[in-house]
């Protein structure tokens, strides 16, 4: 019984750094999606709306 | 034949449980990211409406019209300026969210220890190469500015900001002299590559086009210096409220 807690104790460490891998992947499909519809999207809607901030946070706008 | 006991259904101990409010390592990486977004977007758009804004407002009038200008009128409604006002910031707002989102998520790559003090040192790094590098070459410009081909202007953006920001992590993160090194030359050359406008005219006055470009790249680098930050510090702080909870 013991033997089977160390056992199964031990992956936990990779499944700590394979949940961060995860989150990491997520965070940064999230973050890229967000600047690329709002930094180089060139639908008008998005362009329309965003301009001022694209000027303004030095994203290549026009 | 007697009916088995292990269907019934167990009495519920919250003095007893001690995993309850953990979260995982996704939800806090979202939460920070969105939190540290909204609040740092909030300000940065209320920062963008005194300085930056009024600048392309007053930019747009010359770009559209000689005669406009020297009467100093935009033809901008007051519920037209309000729509943009809110388009604006809900704009900065998710570019907000979305350097904080990056920040983390490289950060938990690089295995870095997550607080508010290296957050905010990472976004400064993030600044340095998608602000200062890129401005280097393609200055932040008004409405009305010379220009060069935009989807040029786009990929040279994007890989200048990639190739910078590898160059950064070789030459802080990495030991070897020879990585430095190669380091240094990806933060370099993708200047010899930059698109230049043929013709340097522009409708805009040079004045309004000089504030522009130091209030813009000021903006910028509070904007990710605050996305950083406050990413960080809200990280920090579920984190340790998920350890105490573990114990």
């Amino acid at each position: 019984m013991r033997v089977q807690k160390t056992i199964s104790a031990l992956p936990q460490l990779s499944v700590i750094k394979s949940d961060s891998l995860k989150a990491a992947t997520l965070a940064l499909l999230l973050g890229f999606s967000l600047i690329f519809a709002v930094g180089f999207s060139e639908t008008d809607r998005l362009h329309d709306s965003a301009h001022d901030s694209r000027h303004a946070l030095s994203f290549p706008c026009h | 034949m007697t009916a088995r006991m292990t269907h019934v259904t167990r009495f519920h101990f919250p003095a007893t449980k001690t995993h309850t409010k953990q979260t995982s390592v996704i939800t806090r990486v979202l939460a920070a990211g969105f939190i540290a977004g909204i609040v740092a977007g909030l300000f940065v758009a209320a920062l963008q409406h005194v300085t930056t804004t009024p600048l392309i407002l007053t930019a747009e009038i010359y770009e559209v019209s000689g005669e406009a200008a020297q009467r100093g009128l935009s033809t901008l409604t007051q519920s037209a300026l309000l729509h943009r006002t809110i388009n604006t910031s809900l704009s900065t707002i998710a570019l907000s969210m979305g350097y904080a989102l990056i920040l983390l998520a490289v950060m938990l790559l690089s295995e870095e220890k997550i607080d508010a003090y290296r957050a905010t040192l990472w976004a400064a790094c993030a600044f340095a190469a998608t602000g200062l590098s890129a401005g280097l070459e393609l200055a932040p410009q008004l409405p009305g500015s010379a220009e060069t081909a935009l989807h040029d202007r786009q990929i040279w953006w994007l890989t200048n900001a990639a190739l910078t920001a590898s160059g950064l992590y070789l030459v802080i993160k990495i030991d070897p002299i020879p990585i430095k090194i190669v380091g240094l030359a990806l933060i370099v050359v993708p200047h010899f590559f930059a698109p230049y406008p043929a013709t340097p005219e522009s409708h805009v006055p040079a004045e309004l086009a000089a504030r522009f470009a130091a209030a813009s790249l000021s903006v910028q680098a509070l904007s990710w210096l605050l996305a950083g930050a406050l990413a960080g510090a809200i990280f920090q702080l579920l984190n340790s409220q998920n350890n105490e909870t573990r114990r």
